[in-house]
């Protein structure tokens, strides 16, 4: 007979971190890469590889995988941009950061798609041996002219959503750009940010310029998307030909970086607001997981086990996570808090780890 | 005082013509390469010693250089006690029995 054991990836400037859903709670079972940036830690749930990303600050980004659920990890190569990849200033373009890892489909074992910054979308065919350039999206014509980075010197890709009804279906999201949509596998790409607004640009409605913090898919009903934007929170119900700003009229949840969707249910998800770029901390300085059951037409503050004053906590865009019920997020000022009932009340498991980058849910089949 | 004779590079070679440099690392580097020891190896450049590193320890010219093999910025290298100029194409030349020492900057946090 089979079961699930859930475990949690927790991503942190100093290291990679596992939890485990035991009969008594949640308890980390020990850290990886002690000391080290992880800006990635990642399952890939077709045959269980852990993938993470590394960001060291003098050796450049690695990429660790490991086939054995963390016990060994071998390093791998990380993309290389061609020789004659440039940036918009002309110069040579080399890899900065690794954003996102994302698996190529379920029909198309050992393939996988990464972002990256400077903005590129990279290819394997090999489960991570080696990787290739997505050249159709590096040479869009916008790209030179219209990307530009966002908190960071050069633009990012940190979004992938592949279409599970058809692997050559995907999309990509970048901050600064917008939503990109390819229908055969990568070949050409379609802007998708109609009813998008970007209140900073000099034209708030131009094509190109957005900043979706994060995008995601309800598995269940691919054409439903979400985005947690710089400008709003925005939906799309017919796989990103329209989108609709979903924040609440209030303005309160609006701004954030943090995104989960119910990948059962395509009217529910969740954000974390944060006080606009000026500021960037909790709003009221108090932490709250807003929750629509509705298509984002009204939240719900969720704040029970959360703390209510002086926190300075921001969490970043891969911090939250959801599996069924559970869900997880971890802050910039190392708070890591777990829900069991969709977000209604929170337990906190630390608050000594270091700014946490990322979280990632895993259920581990068992054989019991 | 130590009176340091320049010798012209054409002339500065061992017996047997070669230019044998030591090479040292910062001991950060042993945490990714823990069999890291200081070498003696025969090179021109400093990216001869480079190359000759690399087939010792296979991956390690990642961590020192960019996919343009340029020098990452953070990391430094001596010889003897002065900086390597060129970062970009790793040309300094290196005079016989150099000391080159490979180092990351030093930063906290």
């Amino acid at each position: 007979m089979m079961s699930e054991k859930s475990k949690l990836l927790i991503g942190t400037g100093k290291g990679l971190l596992v939890y485990e859903r035991g009969d008594d709670g949640w308890n980390c079972l020990g850290d990886h890469f002690l000391g080290l940036p992880v800006s990635v830690a990642w399952v890939d749930e077709r045959e269980g590889t852990w993938w993470a990303a590394l960001a060291h600050r003098h050796w450049g980004q690695k990429l660790h995988r490991s086939a054995d659920g963390g016990k060994s990890w071998e390093e791998v190569s990380v993309p290389t941009y061609p020789e004659d990849a440039r940036l918009q200033n002309g110069k040579p373009a080399t890899l900065r950061k690794i954003w996102v890892i994302a698996h190529g489909g379920d029909d198309r074992p050992g393939v996988l798609l990464m972002g990256t910054e400077p903005g590129a979308l990279f290819r394997s065919e090999n489960n991570g041996d080696s990787w290739e350039l997505v050249e159709s999206l590096w040479n869009h014509p916008s790209r030179k002219k219209q990307w530009f980075g966002a908190g960071r010197d050069q633009p990012y890709i940190h979004s992938i959503v592949v279409d599970p009804r058809d692997s050559s279906h995907y999309y990509i999201a970048v901050s600064c750009a917008g939503v990109f949509e390819t229908m055969n596998d990568g070949q050409s790409w379609e802007v998708r940010n109609e009813g998008l607004r970007a209140a900073y640009l000099p034209n708030p409605e131009a094509e190109i310029g957005h900043d979706p913090h994060r995008m995601l898919a309800c598995r269940s009903r691919p054409d439903v998307l979400w985005q947690q934007n710089h400008c709003g929170i925005y939906r799309s119900t017919n796989g990103g030909l329209q989108w609709e700003e979903v924040s609440d009229k209030d303005g309160f949840p609006a701004y954030g970086f943090a995104l989960a969707v119910d990948n059962s249910n395509p009217e529910r998800a969740w954000v974390i607001p944060a006080v606009s770029d000026e500021v960037r901390v909790a709003v009221d300085r108090a932490l709250c997981v807003c929750r629509t059951e509705d298509g984002g037409q009204s939240w719900q503050e969720q704040r029970s086990g959360l703390p209510q004053s002086y926190c300075y906590d921001i969490v970043f865009r891969h911090s939250l996570d959801s599996d069924g019920n559970c869900l997880a997020f971890g802050s910039t000022t190392g708070n890591l808090y777990v829900s069991e009932d969709m977000g209604a009340s929170w337990m906190q498991l630390s608050h000594n780890l270091p700014r946490i980058n990322f979280v990632h849910f895993i259920n581990i089949a068992l054989d019991t | 005082m130590i009176n340091r004779f320049k010798i012209p590079k054409f002339c500065i070679h061992k017996n047997d013509g070669r230019i044998m440099a030591k090479v040292s690392f910062t001991s950060a580097l042993k945490r990714f390469y823990p069999d890291l020891e200081p070498k003696e190896v025969e090179a021109g450049t400093v990216r001869e010693v480079l190359e000759t590193i690399e087939e010792h320890y296979p991956g390690i010219k990642g961590y020192l250089l960019d996919e343009r093999g340029r020098l990452r910025e953070h990391v430094n290298i001596y010889i003897g006690e002065r900086l390597v100029k060129d970062r970009k194409t790793l040309s300094d030349m290196l005079e016989a029995e150099d000391e080159v020492l490979i180092f990351q900057a030093l930063s906290g946090g």
